[in-house]
């Protein structure tokens, strides 16, 4: 029986991307118990919807998290969406849909660079940020912005991409894809790579069910949830099956990743070969006067928006619950037996977004 | 085994030209969509303040005697808005970014003071006051 | 089509509902809390991309049991609502005892705040 002791980790850490405290009890050099401590980056975003108009909120909204801002938009005009009960053009859905798919793409080449940062992979963490700089130059020529898009607001999207430029940016993509192969080949047979992830922080079906393990966390231990399966937007009429692996470890995570990046570039091209012509935004008239619970499928995982509207230009409560809050108890468990120096690895294949979870 | 698998990348990154650029030596080319900095044409504004309505931060000053605009560059999030909102359409968005400053930084634009009305013609036509703004 | 629903019950009902729920292979969502005659919370539960969710209201000094001894993920949700609502909640699995957030004013969206 070793001597026990605690080692605070965070909240400034050169492998966090943003703060977050857990005390670690440790015995020896082996983690007993980890307890979390979070709120460094509380903002309060969910109280503004008190002084914001309904409309308004949307820039709110999409400001939560940098890396998956537009889903954050794009989930509060769904929810308002829904509970005005407004239908939005066609092709103003799809164009979400594309959007939603690229921001993917973009995040989970982020994380990968994360990861091999993490494990001190330099070089490789350089050359996933340079591949999803390309991605960044798509968005900032149809929207923009490179990070905040401000590009969907209630009644459909702001902006119209032409046909020519959906083409562009599909043989953007399958220019990139080759490149992407190559990257992500390096994650999956690399030894270093997989001495570093094979076997770490493995969670059984059972324990990712009973904890609420959301998003590629829960779908690499196998559970089959995925939320674009609920056909929101223009899901439901593109063709996919949700990713899932088996063996419930880092490497599993990486893996689930990785084959999403791929899926995502194929959604895309069926989404832009069946985009039909049309408006891109519907005008309206009235406010919201009921509330609606509204899932999305973020790159982390499940998101929920909840919001309720009483018949004035202001919302009177807006709740979101992203997931990486709803990954917090799994990263307890699967802290619980692993080496001290495994922990900064842990703490990334959740794929940590602390800004989106206080808000 | 997968000991060099890294190899290809590297080698090839050995000899292709660097992908960051040398900034702001060489300054960067931007997109003629990026949304970089709200531009307005003075001439033509009508001081109504509808902008200064929709804008979600309250960047926008409308000073309606004074007939002056102005704008705060920090507090501006560059989400459109106003360009959209304008009933003569008078804004515009820009596509390079306001260079960073140490301190906030707000813009004004001032309509010059009209021209005295022309006198009534003698063939009676209606009067119409054409305010021409010096330029 | 998948279910969305919300189901009103009765603040003495909650454990029972949560433990049926449970067994019945639910997991939880997400708890939220609304300030509305006292507080309104709901509970929402999932199974293969059906949610449901328990709407319970309270007046202000009520207390209420945590559910975090059958879903252990809700004692997140639960701290976080002592902290911002001020909601007394008993029998938490790991209390933060309304440190969980750093707030510079204790239960900002209380109603008497």
């Amino acid at each position: 029986m070793g001597k026990r002791t605690i080692i605070p980790f965070g909240p400034q850490h050169p492998v966090l991307p943003e703060p977050i405290h857990l005390d670690l009890v440790m015995e020896d050099e082996v983690v007993v118990e980890a307890i979390p401590s979070i709120g460094f980056i509380h903002r309060g975003l969910e109280k503004l919807v008190e002084i914001k108009e309904f409309t308004e909120y949307v820039y709110v909204a999409e400001r939560i998290c940098g890396i998956c801002s537009f889903m954050h938009g794009m989930g509060y005009c769904q929810s308002v969406e829904h509970g005005m009960e407004l239908t939005i053009p066609r092709r103003a859905e799809y164009l979400r849909t594309i959007w939603a798919e690229l921001s993917r793409i973009h995040s989970h080449l982020l994380w990968l660079g994360l990861l091999a940062d993490g494990f001190g992979f330099e070089s490789l963490f350089m050359h996933s940020w340079r591949l999803r700089e390309k991605i960044l130059d798509i968005f900032e020529a149809t929207t923009g912005g490179r990070v905040i898009f401000s590009v969907c607001k209630i009644g459909g999207v702001r902006r119209d991409v032409t046909n020519e430029t959906l083409q562009s940016i599909v043989k953007t993509l399958a220019d990139m894809e080759a490149e992407v192969k190559e990257l992500t080949d390096v994650f999956i047979n690399d030894y270093t790579v997989k001495s570093r992830t094979v076997g770490v922080g493995v969670m059984t079906k059972q324990e990712a069910h009973d904890l609420g393990a959301v998003g590629p966390m829960g779908r690499a231990s196998g559970l089959v949830q995925d939320m674009r399966l609920l056909g929101y937007a223009a899901y439901n009429d593109l063709d996919f099956a949700p990713i899932v692996e088996t063996a419930g470890d880092s490497y599993a995570r990486t893996v689930v990743r990785i084959r999403e990046i791929f899926q995502s570039i194929d959604l895309i091209r069926q989404a832009v070969a069946k985009i039909p012509d049309g408006e891109v935004a519907v005008a309206f008239k009235d406010v919201p006067k009921t509330e609606c619970f509204e899932r999305l499928e973020q790159p982390r995982g499940e998101v929920i928006y909840y919001t309720k509207g009483i018949g004035t230009k202001f919302l009177e409560r807006v709740r979101v619950r992203t997931p990486t809050f709803a990954n917090i108890p799994p990263l307890l468990h699967c802290l619980k037996g692993c080496d001290l120096a495994d922990v900064p690895i842990l703490i990334l294949t959740i794929d940590p977004c602390i800004s989106c979870t206080e808000r | 085994m997968g000991l060099f698998s890294f190899g290809n990348m590297i080698l090839r990154s050995l000899f292709n030209k660097p992908a960051t650029l040398m900034y702001p030596v060489i300054p960067r080319v931007y997109d003629e969509k990026t949304r970089g900095h709200i531009d307005i044409n003075i001439e033509a504004c009508i001081f109504c303040g509808i902008c200064s309505k929709k804008c979600p931060t309250h960047a926008i000053l409308v000073e309606r005697k004074q007939k002056e605009w102005a704008i705060a560059r920090m507090q501006c999030i560059q989400c459109n808005c106003c360009v959209e909102a304008c009933p003569v359409k008078c804004l515009s968005m820009a596509n390079t970014y306001t260079t960073p400053s140490t301190e906030k930084v707000t813009d004004t634009f001032a309509q010059a003071p009209a021209a005295a009305k022309p006198a009534a013609t003698v063939e009676a036509a209606p009067a119409t006051a054409v305010v021409e703004p010096t330029v | 089509m998948y279910e969305n629903s919300i189901i009103g019950i009765e603040p003495a009902d909650l454990m029972k509902e949560a433990q049926k729920l449970k067994d019945e292979g639910y997991r939880i969502v997400q708890i939220c809390a609304n300030k509305v005659n006292g507080f309104e919370l709901s509970y929402s539960f999932d199974k293969e991309h059906d949610m449901k969710t328990l709407r319970l209201n309270i007046a202000e000094e009520d207390e209420v049991m945590s559910i975090s001894n059958i879903f252990f993920p809700a004692f997140l949700y639960e701290n976080e609502m002592k902290d911002l609502f001020g909601i007394k909640i008993t029998n938490l699995v790991l209390d933060f005892n309304g440190n969980l957030y750093k707030l510079a004013q204790k239960t900002p969206w209380n109603p008497q705040n």
